[in-house]
């Protein structure tokens, strides 16, 4: 029978086909772990006395509540430093590798993991972080769980499941010059809702998708939950097979050519269906934003911010005009004319190496204006930040009026200091704009880092076509 | 985890409906790092109250058995609803009616949630409250509760049943197919022996990695529209 990606690698990993209903049992390559949603999984296992089936499956780090600032010093937040030792400690006891702060392969699980080249085709994933869709960037099925499926996933390296839907939503054609990867998924949840992938696991597929870097496809992926999905992935390709040679966890010798052969096979049959499909133009895309506070609320940056009168449907209504209310916008106001206080480039989202050239590219021989009271630019790993470091890239940041920082998931979700304060309106590199998501009234706006770097150079949003 | 088949001990009449999980334990406490000692976290709100049930001297740290109005345990999903009553010692909640997550939860944890019609959860409140701090019985293999000479038929599932009596929690249930996993895992290595191991470590070569500059952030004058 002719099958998707999705379903081809389910099937690699069935242990037991569920009868009558019952979920199927599906077997876990690999699950990466942090601070926030392992302590009671951990615990757990140390209740009812058990010990973790495959320790050389699971692999730990520190994100989400690490300072990017005095690193070296101890942890000034008690809630966040205990996290964090708890962390140590588990992993200590229950023989977990682990890549804590300081350590060059340090960063966000989703940065971390493929830059040691551990995410790979074909493999489940799983992590307790709703963002794990990330490493379906590799035709990988990775997707965020509970701190119970954690310790279910320790005890047995296994989970319980009930087979995904499958959607594809193809990207043909050729991407016009300045429209990223984040533009093209910002574009897919703004026209099929955060409601539209819902139980299903996305295929991303296409001409424009094909073209993009292992770097880029991570950021589309990445937001797929933004779009209610449970996964997001895209088939491997030579750009695939090219990213993982030579990295320290991928194989080698003979094993890499049996690897590749199977990972050849990774792909979505030409007669397979799938249950749901979207095709977008590429050549239509531009850089978008959103305005609102989910990240279906999004338009393209030359647009006005919508008007809650033209909307027929209540419910919509309702929910752009709370969304203008608490965003502290007028409707018809244009998106371009919104002063902005701070810059946030960084996350899971838009952290990686690519990311920094990008923003670095556009701020090359330019200052922040002085309306911007900060730029803040966080690695998502370690490694980026090292590479950046090679290439001179923290120097244009510095030049620029940026604030270079620690890799972490910093102000994305601010559970560390970087927060923004009530009332304070960011441009963000990352991926939730929900209400307080960044800091307690904080208003976000999302974007691509060129356009984050081209609003610290302005003021207001803009996109590099614009200086 | 713990098999229940009977359990006998303090039923505390709570008077109340649509007990929600934000009433059962604020989301403060979610913050914890532990499964266990959530005691002090239940009813936290309310307990403030001293004339709240648990706070009588006949109820205090003594509830086993805990019988509520319909519709018990709506809201947030929070797990951590179940581990509160079942840290403060409540092995077994009766109500009309459970809102659905927090049902599962509490198999999940060896808790037993009983449906009882409405009548009878308001003759176990008389019974209850007629001599404040008595001991109440619950049977899960007759599927009754009896309290001084009356005996009252309870609703469960089957399989919620043999799960509760025989103490298996989620991952025992997995563990039963114990076998197929060690298969696959045979079939795993080869057919997919390329696929990684985080063990023994691989690394890239070390690096230091210097802390980042604090930034003086004393001249902010606040957002621009605010």
């Amino acid at each position: 029978m002719a099958s998707t990606l999705a379903q081809k690698v389910w099937a690699d990993h069935l242990v037991y086909q569920g009868k009558d209903g019952a979920p199927d049992l599906i077997y876990i390559d690999l699950m990466l772990m942090h601070e926030v949603t392992s302590p009671q999984a951990f615990e757990g296992l140390r209740l009812a006395g058990r010990k973790p089936r495959h320790t050389d499956l699971l692999i730990a780090t520190e994100d989400h509540n690490t300072p990017t600032v005095d690193i070296d010093k101890p942890n000034p937040d008690k809630t966040s430093a205990k996290q964090l030792s708890t962390l140590e400690k588990n992993c200590k006891e229950f023989g977990v590798l682990l890549h804590p702060l300081g350590d060059a392969d340090q960063g966000i699980v989703h940065a971390f993991a493929p830059n040691l080249g551990l995410t790979q085709p074909g493999m489940t994933i799983v992590c307790g972080d709703s963002h794990t869709s990330t490493h379906g960037a590799f035709g990988a099925l990775a997707f965020g769980i509970g701190t119970s499926e954690v310790e279910h996933v320790m005890a047995t390296q296994t989970l319980s499941l009930k087979p995904f839907k499958t959607m594809a939503v193809n990207v043909e054609g050729e991407l016009p010059k300045g429209v990223t990867a984040k533009d093209i998924i910002l574009a897919i949840i703004a026209k099929i809702g955060i409601g539209g992938g819902q139980g299903h696991v996305i295929e991303y597929r296409g001409s424009a998708i094909r073209s993009l870097s292992m770097d880029a496809r991570m950021t589309i992926c990445n937001m797929s939950i933004e779009a209610g999905a449970r996964a997001g992935m895209i088939a491997p390709d030579e750009t695939t097979f090219e990213y993982l040679k030579g990295r320290p966890y991928a194989p080698t010798g003979e094993m890499w050519d049996k690897a590749v052969a199977y990972w050849k096979t990774l792909k979505t049959d030409d007669d397979a269906t799938f249950d749901k499909e979207v095709t977008i133009n590429a050549a239509d895309l531009v850089p978008y934003v959103t305005w609102g506070t989910n990240p279906g609320q999004g338009a393209p940056i030359s647009a006005n911010v919508p008007d809650p009168a033209d909307i027929a449907d209540a419910e919509q209504r309702q929910a752009t005009q709370s969304a203008l209310e608490y965003m502290g916008l007028k409707p018809g106001t244009p998106i371009k004319s919104i002063p902005v206080d701070t810059v946030f480039i960084g996350s899971c989202t838009n952290g990686r190496i690519e990311d920094l050239r990008a923003a670095a590219s556009v701020m090359k021989g330019h200052h922040k204006a002085d309306s911007i009271h900060r730029v803040l630019v966080v690695p998502a790993s370690s490694r980026a930040r090292l590479q950046a470091e090679d290439e001179g890239l923290d120097k244009v940041f510095e030049d620029f009026g940026a604030e270079w920082r620690n890799a972490g998931c910093s102000m994305c979700l601010g559970m560390n200091p970087d927060k923004l304060v009530s009332g304070e309106r960011s441009v963000s590199t990352s991926n939730r704009n929900f209400e307080g998501r960044q800091g307690k009234g904080g208003r976000t706006h999302l974007a691509s880092p060129l356009v984050a770097a081209a609003t610290a150079i302005r003021g207001t949003i803009s996109s590099p076509a614009d200086l | 985890m713990e098999k229940l088949t009977q359990v006998t001990g303090v039923g505390v009449p709570l008077r109340r409906s649509n007990v929600d999980t934000d009433q059962i334990i604020p989301a403060v406490f979610l913050k914890r790092v532990t499964k266990t000692g959530f005691e002090d976290a239940l009813f936290y709100a309310w307990r403030r109250d001293p004339d709240f049930i648990l706070n009588k001297p006949e109820y205090q740290n003594k509830g086993k058995i805990l019988v509520a109005g319909p519709d018990f345990g709506i809201g947030s999903s929070r797990e951590h609803a179940v581990w509160a009553l079942r840290d403060y010692g409540f092995r077994v909640i009766i109500s009309p009616r459970f809102a659905d997550i927090f049902y599962g939860n509490t198999a999940k944890n060896g808790v037993l949630a009983a449906i009882m019609p409405q009548e009878s959860v308001e003759l176990l409140w008389k019974l209850l409250e007629e001599e404040p701090g008595r001991d109440m019985t619950v049977d899960l293999k007759e599927r009754t509760v009896t309290c001084g000479d009356v005996t009252l038929p309870f609703e469960v599932n089957d399989y919620t049943r043999w799960r509760l009596m025989n103490g298996y929690d989620d991952i025992d249930l997995t563990l039963q197919h114990e076998d197929a996993i060690a298969d696959y895992e045979k079939m795993r290595a080869q057919r997919f022996p390329f696929k990684p191991k985080t063990l023994p470590a691989k690394h890239a070569p070390e690096e230091p990695v210097r802390s980042a500059r604090p930034v003086d952030d004393s001249a902010w004058a606040g957002p621009i529209d605010a």
